[in-house]
């Protein structure tokens, strides 16, 4: 074994978790701010992802996502929140808005249609 | 107790105290009422009510009350045209809560004392309002909040929504825009948001219509880019975005494939073509390769960069490490090739003398091809995928883009969005009907195909509902509208299809958790088989050894794969469903209706019509059958009984006259008696013949076989004689059986559910061809029923015509909707079907099924690709067989896996109804 061959093994174990670490790391969580209207409002830009993609909610207050599509990319046409039954088309460079009152706690996955980009909400009592 | 007269407070009707249908106390005084109404509203603030009670009183004083009203009234109508030309406006409000004409007249009142106010009329019959007003004094939203102060509501407005661009003039404070359109005639309220350039407009229909409101905003210097809110316009554009990014996909294909070719050609000559062997081979093939990295694959590259941002990896990741890693790789090859000659083959005496474009190898072909071959798998995954969301698209369209109506007396023609509830729409034959209404006027068979499924066009007369979107085939009518916009029967289809498209059935759980964490986990494999190549390889080719593995590695991991197995099939899957009138409401419902194994149908409505019919008659010696018939139903014309009007439509079928009916007398609990053409008529049960000593001769066999089919028999007895039987019966619908017959060859147990007793229940299930019969159950008892079947460890279907079966319905593991579009019915079932037929049970559980082996069979075909193709990209059988997995070879596969399991989606598009045999 060379040194080259140690340089690549520690190169690309260190690789590898810092791969991991930052794809599946803690991530920011952004909550949603309640309106004068009693709605839980909050925009959420889509492009080659959701930013915010944690979204913090209260249980039982109507929650508005404001999804605001920043690209034509066929990936991100469709939001999908399977826990909440919707799933709206988004069309390119327009506010969509969703509207649910989150019921239960807990944390639920939203993802495109293909399920490549993903965002977590998180539904506190 | 006071005779004097006293006035209403809240219509200032004269009215007797005596007679006044209600009172309350206020403040110590008594107050009366016209109509419990009024009490209602006083009760509610009857402060405000004594206030204006004064001021009126002092006005009846005056003397000048009444007649005032009606000769301003008269003024204003006669001003109508002089106003409205110069300085004056005029509007129609729609009131509601008007329960009299005094209602009527304190409204006038309330709104001729508001400053503004030139002339006003409000007409009780009509429920409107007509107000000629000064618009620098007031505007329409003024004279409402009025009318609604004074304790009534007006109705009927909308809403637009208009996105503008003030490009044309300085943007400042939105306040102008909005009162200028304040000030427009019909328009309520006007919010002008400067941050989202929205204007939305809340207006009367009656008086305003969009192109008005469109006008006034571009009159004042804003230009209309958009009118947004409606569903259409989304999904248009979504169309036309998957137009344009097909066409792209299709140039940057074609210019990716011209340009990789010579690149292939010049790798996979490996120097055997000598004319490819100059020195500056190399150089070519980076020419070459630049723009199809820089301008065909940029897409992939930008999409993995926005990706990288948000911490997630997806496709695109995939692809821009793969070919970004062999492009780098390759250029730095080209430029310095002596550093990667001493770092390959530094320590190996001989070779430096051999030219520099053999000895250090280049992988341009590994990005150009890959970005060729991927967009071209691209370019097809499109054009599938967009034939994915066609029904849709067939719904949305399917919407008629105009409508007439009934405005000021006039008939105009009007977008259907600007249709409201309450409008009378006038159709003509061959046109599209635009919102759902209830039929006032006409007569007229509609095509409601495109809803139903059902072929056959339906006979409309008053009092029916009528459905947007349907084609009225024969006749002219006109009918008002009850629903539009989101709330028409085709909209909530379009919304319920698109729900459910985007659902996934649990069985998809595992393929989501997969693909959440499939690309970090593809790009660490594929890091490991760069390490264990460069460590196990011999030193002269580790390095390149390593990167082709590292990269086919990358390139055939197909996430996509997985993500596409199950939306696919779901869409074509409910679409086709939609299509055949069958509204599947998610994956979940799908899943289990494919695991069902035994099924419940309601008796009544289900398996048969519902209404009874005339099934026999049955005439003694001496009288025809037509004869008889002809008296039975002319004295039971008379009749309001269910049965009696079985009878009539039995012999209107038989197209039998009808005979002068006297004395008709209906004997409770017995039948009826009547003289019809001067012959004496008993017509009843059992009961009625031996109270009346009629000889039966030998009826009782007859009867007591009519009884066993589940009929119900009728006797009856003419001049005092036996004449003959009639029965009726709830006739099964035609196709019941047949239905029943393919249930049960897709290996479901029928089961028949009835309140019926059992005789008649078994009689009904015998000719079915059913075998188990729930008879006597209570509608109450119909869930328990369902429970005890499941205790059974069975996985029951409910199938029932909606809200009565509405618990039962929930309780199964699927309910089935039968023959409704009610809001209700949609919402208590997992599967609503529109037509009212039992082969669409079948339908809908066989598609279910098919949908669900189509994902099943994507979801395998997606693993299994990934388990396999992943190690062998590795290499993992070189040390076995030799095989290694180039890139180029990697892409190919990569993007046939993803068009191959849309394709299998496709074929759900060609799903059939199995027949019975």
């Amino acid at each position: 074994m060379d040194t080259m061959e140690i340089i690549v093994i520690i190169g690309g174990v260190g690789l590898i978790a810092l791969t991991l670490w930052y794809f599946f790391g803690e991530r920011e969580k952004v909550s949603a701010e309640t309106s004068e209207s009693g709605v839980q409002e909050i925009k959420v830009t889509v492009k080659g992802g959701y930013s915010p993609d944690v979204i913090v909610v209260k249980k039982d207050i109507p929650v508005r996502l404001n999804f605001y599509r920043d690209e034509t990319s066929s990936c991100s046409e469709q939001v999908v929140f399977g826990d909440f039954g919707i799933a709206r088309d988004l069309p390119a460079f327009k506010t969509t808005p969703i509207e649910f009152t989150p019921e239960k706690t807990g944390e639920f996955t939203f993802a495109c249609g293909m399920n490549m980009l993903r965002g977590k909400l998180i539904v506190e009592a | 107790m006071t005779t004097t007269k006293t006035i209403d407070p809240v219509c200032g009707m004269e009215i007797n105290p005596d007679t006044a249908a209600g009172q309350s106390e206020f403040k110590g005084e008594t107050y009366y009422f016209c109509s419990p109404s009024c009490k209602e509203k006083f009760d509610a603030a009857p402060d405000k009510f004594i206030k204006q009670q004064e001021i009126m009183a002092e006005n009846t004083t005056n003397g000048a009350n009444k007649g005032l009203t009606t000769k301003q009234a008269t003024d204003g109508s006669h001003n109508d045209h002089s106003l409205s030309n110069g300085t004056g406006q005029r509007v129609d409000l729609p009131i509601t809560g008007m329960t009299c004409a005094a209602c009527a007249n304190r409204i006038e009142k309330q709104l001729k004392w508001q400053s503004g106010v030139d002339a006003c009329s409000v007409n009780f019959a009509t429920a409107k309002a007509t107000v000629n007003y000064n618009p620098e004094k007031t505007n329409v939203a003024e004279l409402i909040k009025t009318v609604k102060d004074t304790g009534y509501d007006t109705a009927g407005t909308a809403t637009a929504e208009f996105v503008v661009d003030d490009s044309a003039r300085p943007s400042g404070s939105g306040t102008q825009l909005e009162n200028h359109l304040s000030k427009q005639r019909g328009v309520t309220k006007a919010n002008f948001n400067l941050a989202t350039m929205k204007v939305s407009v809340e207006y009367l229909p009656n008086n305003a219509d969009l192109k008005q409101i469109r006008a006034s905003i571009e009159d004042f210097g804003y230009k209309v880019r958009e009118v947004s809110g409606n569903a259409e316009d989304a999904e248009d554009s979504l169309e036309h975005a998957h137009a344009e990014e097909y066409a792209e996909l299709k140039r940057k294909f074609w210019i990716a494939a011209i340009l990789s070719l010579p690149v292939l050609v010049i790798a996979m000559s490996h120097g055997s073509i000598e004319i490819l062997n100059f020195a500056g081979v190399n150089w070519l093939q980076l020419i070459l390769t630049v723009p199809v990295v820089f301008y065909c694959g940029a897409q992939f590259y930008r999409g993995a960069w926005a990706a990288f941002r948000h911490r997630a990896a997806d496709m695109n990741t995939l692809i821009a490490v793969g070919t970004g890693t062999a492009f780098i790789y390759s250029v730095a090859a080209t430029v310095f090739p002596s550093f990667f000659m001493s770092a390959t083959h530094g320590s190996m005496p001989g070779m430096n003398d051999m030219p520099a474009h053999l000895s250090v190898p280049v992988y341009f072909e590994a990005a150009s091809v890959i970005i060729a071959l991927i967009l071209l798998g691209k370019m097809l995954e499109a054009r599938a995928k967009g034939q994915t969301g066609a029904a849709i698209k067939k719904l949305v369209g399917l919407q008629a883009k105009t409508a007439r109506v009934i405005r000021d007396g006039k008939e105009i023609e009007i977008e259907t969005e600007e249709v409201v509830p309450g409008d009378i729409v006038m159709v003509r034959p061959g046109e599209k009907i635009p919102v759902d209404g209830i039929l006032v006027e006409g007569l007229s068979a509609i095509d409601e195909s495109m809803l139903t499924g059902e072929s056959i066009p339906v006979e409309k007369k008053t009092g029916d509902e009528i459905f947007g979107a349907t084609i009225n085939k024969t006749g002219a009518f006109s009918f008002k509208a009850t629903k539009v916009g989101k709330d028409t029967a085709l909209q909530q289809i379009v919304k319920l299809v698109q729900d459910a498209q985007g659902s996934k059935p649990p069985i998809a759980k595992l393929a989501d958790t997969i693909s959440g964490i499939f690309t970090p986990i593809v790009i660490s494999i594929a890091i490991a088989t760069f390490v264990i190549w460069f460590v196990a390889a011999s030193p002269e080719v580790r390095f390149t050894m390593a990167l082709v593995n590292f990269v086919s590695v990358l390139i055939i991991a197909c996430p996509c794969t997985l993500g596409l197995a199950t939306p696919t099939a779901i869409m074509v899957g409910t679409g086709r469903g939609a299509e055949n009138g069958i509204l599947i409401k998610g994956g979940d419902s799908l899943e289990t209706a494919h695991k069902l194994n035994t099924i419940v149908l309601d008796k009544t409505g289900t398996i048969t019509k519902g209404e009874p019919e005339l099934t026999d008659v049955i005439s003694s010696s001496g009288w025809s059958e037509n004869d008889f018939l002809k008296i039975v139903a002319s004295a039971e014309k008379q009749s309001e009984h269910p049965l009696a009007a079985a009878i009539v439509r039995g012999a209107e079928t038989r197209n039998l006259a009808f005979e002068k009916v006297e004395n008709f007398n209906a004997l409770e609990g017995r039948g009826i008696e009547a003289k019809v053409s001067g012959k004496d008529l008993l017509l009843g049960n059992l009961r009625l013949m031996n109270e009346r000593k009629i000889e039966l001769n030998d009826a009782d066999n007859t009867v007591e076989k009519l009884a066993g089919e589940g009929k119900t028999p009728m006797f009856a007895a003419i001049d005092g004689k036996f004449a003959g039987i009639v029965a009726v019966a709830d006739t099964i619908k035609p196709e019941s059986k047949e239905a029943i017959q393919a249930l049960q060859n897709l290996g479901l147990e029928v089961v028949m559910m009835t309140g019926d007793n059992k005789r008649t229940a078994e009689a009904v299930a015998a000719q079915v061809g059913i075998k188990r019969v729930l008879a006597e159950v209570l509608p109450e008892g119909k869930s328990g029923e369902i429970k005890r079947l499941q205790a059974e460890r069975k996985i029951v279907g409910m199938v029932g015509d909606g809200i009565n079966d509405a618990p039962a319905l929930a309780q199964a593991d699927v309910g089935i909707a039968i023959g409704t579009g009610t809001d209700v019915a949609i919402e208590a079932s997992d599967i609503t079907l529109i037509k009212g037929d039992l082969r669409g049970v079948v339908t809908a559980i066989a598609l279910s099924k098919a949908t669900i082996r189509s994902v099943k069979q994507n979801l395998f075909w997606a693993f299994i690709y990934n388990v396999i193709g992943i190690p062998i990209a590795a290499g993992l059988l070189y040390p076995l067989t030799g095989w290694l997995l180039a890139p180029i070879i990697a892409s190919a596969a990569m993007s046939l896996s993803s068009v191959s399991v849309v394709a299998n989606s496709l074929r759900l598009r060609s799903f059939g109804a199995p027949k019975a045999n």
